[in-house]
């Protein structure tokens, strides 16, 4: 009883706009337990609301720095942003180090912009496994813009593809063979490529490298060209250029079928994972100790005890 | 795998602990070794990084809804900084996140923190599996 009255002040608060209600109901989401159900169904209807803009890329080459830079143009506007800044879990120890906000800091006292650092918790691919439902809550929350920073770098990492409007990948001069080895899997989910600290030597030519290596193997023009730009989030330069694209992406969704697609995509995507965890948890609830004695001592077989779970 | 699962469920996520640096000195190497343990130990650490106002710091415990905030000071202006931290987090609402602190503390004075809301206070010797152990078992009893 309690803890409905907790779900609901959270869901009455966050409509409201109150910071701590959006707090707490990012929390009930990340943990994705039965209590967050009410939280889902009542924010469910702003789903869509928000460009959802996602920024991958090695460690280091200022994502986080870059969205900072972004936030405070999008303020120029007034518009309301939020970010969510996915970070690792050790597989070993289960914590983490959420380290974005040492680049974030300066907007801190701005009360339209909600940052929160969250842990991938074992999730494969650079996300966590709750982080639609954590877009929910800011979209609900009146959020214009939602900025999702991850580490993305191989072909296993472009889950931000499917959670994300527009996906920026971000590099920079210095990683001159990082972006000769660039695997098609990141080549694919770019919407937008950003060499940064082009304040520093090599800006040219990775700008020509990223470029040639989109253009191999197409054989089709494509609707969407990615752009490729410099920027320096050091010293605020081609940022106006970078923001323009971001734009023009967020209309070239809203025009085309590409935006029902990838909408659908995110749609097929958080069902899957709700589904599983839902799942998950009825498994946890009705396997008993006796059920794996009886599996090792060939009572019943795995098929048939797995068919008796799920009925 | 799934015993990482199981923890999940039986209520155990992983705490959320805010360490930062108030104060003016630039030093950080003291509360990163703090953040590494933490994290080493299984808390999801949030690091805010060096001369942050008590402001800034009762704003991003709000924002990251974290159980303890932790403190890190050489400057030896904890005698305003620590209890500023307390005063404006509980005004935010968040009446019980546990704040403790670490640097060069005066015994005299760390009575006074404490009657002023700070929960624990470490000097500068403390082995770090202390600083882990005091946490996890605070945290644990708040649960
Ligand atoms: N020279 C230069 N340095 C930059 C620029 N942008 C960021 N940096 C520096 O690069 C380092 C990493 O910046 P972050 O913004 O933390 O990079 P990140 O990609 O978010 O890093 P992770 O989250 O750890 O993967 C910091 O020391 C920044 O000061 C830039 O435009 N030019
Ligand atoms: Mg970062």
């Amino acid at each position: 009883m309690k803890k409905n009255s907790k779900v609901s002040d959270a869901i009455a608060g966050v409509k409201r706009g109150d910071i701590a209600s959006v707090s707490r109901a990012l929390t009930l989401a990340a943990d994705g337990r039965q209590e967050a159900d009410e939280l889902l169904k009542a924010f469910f209807k702003d789903l869509g609301r928000a460009q959802k803009i996602g920024l991958c890329g090695p460690p280091g080459v200022g994502k986080s720095s870059l969205s900072s830079r972004l936030i405070s143009l999008y303020r120029k506007r007034n518009l309301k942003v939020g970010m969510l800044a996915v970070d690792p879990s050790s597989p070993i120890s289960g914590g983490s180090f959420l380290g974005d906000r040492l680049r974030i800091q300066e907007h801190i006292s701005d009360t339209g912009v909600f940052i929160r650092s969250i842990a991938s918790r074992g999730m494969v691919g650079g996300l966590s496994n709750t982080i639609f439902s954590q877009i929910h809550v800011l979209e609900a929350y009146g959020c214009d813009k939602i900025l999702i920073e991850t580490v993305g770098i191989g072909q296993d990492e472009v889950a931000i593809a499917r959670a994300a409007d527009t996906v920026v990948y971000v590099t920079t001069p210095q990683l001159g063979d990082e972006i000769q080895a660039m695997k098609a899997g990141v080549m694919e989910i770019g919407d937008l490529f950003v060499v940064n600290k082009a304040d520093l030597e090599g800006r040219d030519k990775a700008v020509s490298d990223i470029r040639s290596a989109l253009g191999l193997g197409l054989a089709a023009p494509r609707v969407w060209e990615p752009p490729v730009s410099a920027v320096s989030a050091r010293d605020g330069l081609g940022l106006e250029l970078l923001l323009a694209d971001l734009d023009r992406h967020e209309k070239y969704l809203k025009e085309t079928p590409e935006g029902r697609r990838r909408l659908k995509n995110q749609c097929r995507e958080e069902l899957s994972l709700y589904v599983s965890r839902r799942l998950y948890r009825d498994f946890l609830s009705k396997v008993s100790e006796k059920d794996i004695e009886d599996l090792v001592d060939h009572k019943i077989n795995l098929v048939d005890l797995a068919s008796e779970i799920l009925k | 795998m799934v015993k990482v699962e199981n923890i999940q469920e039986s209520n155990l996520r992983p705490h959320r602990v805010l360490i930062a640096k108030p104060g003016l000195d630039g030093h950080d190497r003291g509360a990163k070794v703090i953040v590494r343990a933490l994290r080493d130990a299984g808390f999801e650490v949030i690091y805010t990084g060096i001369r942050q106002t008590p402001e800034m710091i009762a704003r991003a415990a709000l924002q990251e809804d974290v159980s303890a905030v932790g403190l890190s000071l050489l400057s030896g202006a904890h005698m305003t900084l620590f209890p500023e931290v307390v005063r404006l987090l509980r005004k935010e609402g968040l009446e019980d996140v546990v704040v403790f602190g670490g640097g060069i503390i005066p015994d005299e004075d760390v009575s006074k923190l404490k009657k002023q809301g700070v929960d624990q206070v470490f000097g500068p010797g403390t082995p770090l599996s202390s600083i882990v152990g005091y946490l996890r078992e605070r945290l644990e009893k708040k649960q």
